[in-house]
């Protein structure tokens, strides 16, 4: 365990609290009428505990989103296109038994058991920036290991040039896939060294907790320099390929989204703008703050597309 | 068009003025913290896409009042439609000032380059401007000035639920579902317009 304390522990609910007093504040005149309201049990983290080590080096000292924004507000499509429809559902989800397909250019390939996966994987804590596509942001304390080491696991070969993941799309389990909004099942993918960046990260928890069903339970990617839809959730198949995958969002719409999606302030999408976000329940509530190239991880990443037109390659 | 008072008008209007008040205080109540109305965690845009939909709903609303007396060979309906038109407008105004001050934060630089830039900001802002006149001259003594020129003047209001259903379009990342039912309600509206299609409804087809 940690010596540094955990956001787990940070976070109380005076935060949540004094946050609906500032919202009442400008409603009613000074009126602190949100006090008088009891807790939500939405703020109080549920789910396994589980055991895991610090690493500073990695995480961002600014404040957490609460239990409550972190998990009460999240595009997972699979339940619906609201951000409400992922908390509200994913309670059908089932976790276990899971099994996750190694597939492609490795010489270790087959299904395997989650249990199988995770075995040798020393857990951290790694509280990140998250930067939506749609200009709003969070800090979530993330509980994973580094993608890299268990793609090593694998030994993908040499002609492995990409990675691609794929979501669950089992609509008995997942009531968005009725409706066509992408094309199922949600893919994603990174160029090799972009999966193996030590920022790179394979979550299993938030918040010290086993991941909530909504954030992606019980295995997703965490890119925290990318726009949050690269970060793919509930990640049933992993396969090395020589092309550059086709990804969800690119397809749906090519324009709009890339196979990169780097968080970049001086790219525009094309029906709004990306120099700005609102931090989810920060500081005084309507103000939005300056979006940071790279999503604030330039010192760690840009390197990777040293020479690149990121205006080409967005 | 002066509506005749009946019964049924004494509780109309102040039932449809209730019902006009309710989505504003139910965002009162959520900015309040009342856990029966909960705001989502990111109450700005929350409040700002309620707002818009509050003034698309009484907007569409408005529109049917005509269609629904027609069909319903009640005049009553007519004397809560200034009532419904000037609510979608006041929800129109409060989503534009919620956008500027509060998700713009009072910006104006950036919102001057998003009137010309984002094209679902134009259309939006365009609805906005046709309601003004339109809240302008509602009035019984602006209906007189005009005579039948309100009419025609107050047709405006389809152009406004249009470009209204337009910006709703634009907007949305993927799931169109919610602003295409939109377009199909102002399509049925629309097509009420015809003469043919209304004289169908009121008389039935003709008979051979």
């Amino acid at each position: 365990m940690s010596k540094s304390p955990l956001p787990s522990e940070l976070t109380p609910e005076s935060t949540w609290l004094s946050r609906r007093q500032l919202l009442a504040g400008i409603a009613g005149g000074g009126l602190t009428l949100g006090a008088s309201w009891p807790a939500s049990a939405a703020d109080q983290p549920t789910g396994k505990r589980l055991t895991f080590g610090a690493a500073p080096r990695y995480s961002t000292t600014e404040q957490a989103n609460t239990w409550e924004e972190v998990t009460t507000y999240n595009n997972f499509y699979e339940f619906g296109t609201d951000k409400a429809d992922p908390a509200r559902r994913a309670g059908s989800l089932r976790v276990s038994p899971w099994e996750v397909r190694i597939g492609g250019e490795a010489e270790v390939t087959g299904s395997f058991a989650l249990e199988d996966v995770l075995k040798g994987q020393a857990l951290e804590e790694r509280i990140y920036r998250l930067r939506c596509v749609e200009a709003w942001s969070m800090v979530i304390p993330w509980v994973g290991f580094p993608l890299a080491s268990l793609i090593k696991r694998f030994k993908p070969t040499s002609r492995a040039k990409y990675v691609r993941f794929t979501t669950l799309a089992d609509p008995a389990q997942m009531p968005g896939l009725r409706s066509p909004v992408l094309d199922w099942p949600y893919v994603e993918g990174l160029r090799m060294d972009e999966a193996m960046h030590p920022l790179t990260l394979m979550a299993v928890g938030l918040y010290g907790r086993a991941l909530p069903n909504q954030n992606g339970a019980p295995l997703r990617l965490v890119v925290p320099w990318k726009y949050g839809f690269k970060s793919i959730k509930s990640i049933v198949a992993i396969d090395f390929t020589e092309r550059r995958p086709k990804t969800s969002w690119e397809l749906a719409a090519p324009r709009e989204y890339g196979f990169f999606a780097n968080v970049n302030p001086d790219v525009d999408h094309p029906r709004w703008s990306q120099a700005r976000e609102r931090r989810i329940g920060a500081g005084s509530f309507w103000s939005r703050q300056a979006t940071l190239p790279f999503n604030g991880y330039a010192n760690e990443v840009a390197g990777l597309y040293r020479g690149m037109d990121l205006k080409r390659y967005f | 068009m002066s509506a005749v008072p009946t019964a049924a008008i004494r509780w109309l209007k102040p039932a449809t003025l209730l019902l006009c008040l309710m989505p504003a205080a139910w965002i009162i109540a959520g900015v309040a913290g009342a856990p029966w109305a909960p705001l989502s965690p990111n109450p700005v845009e929350d409040i700002l896409h309620r707002l818009g939909e509050w003034s698309l709903n009484f907007l569409v609303a408005t529109l049917a009042i005509s269609p629904a007396s027609e069909l319903t060979g009640r005049r009553e309906w007519l004397a809560i439609r200034r009532m419904l038109g000037l609510t979608a407008f006041s929800y129109a105004v409060g989503h534009f000032i919620w956008y500027v001050g509060i998700d713009q934060g009072l910006e104006l630089a950036a919102l001057a380059r998003d009137v010309v830039k984002r094209p679902y900001i134009t259309a939006g802002f365009a609805a906005l401007l046709l309601l003004l006149p339109l809240a302008i001259t509602s009035t019984r003594s602006w209906m007189r000035r005009l005579g039948r020129r309100w009419q025609r003047l107050h047709r405006l209001a389809y152009v406004a639920a249009g470009l209204g259903v337009l910006h709703y379009l634009w907007l949305v990342k993927a799931d169109l579902t919610t602003p295409l039912a939109y377009a199909l309600a102002l399509g049925l509206l629309l097509i009420w317009r015809i003469p043919a299609i209304r004289r169908l409804a009121r008389n039935g087809p003709p008979a051979g």
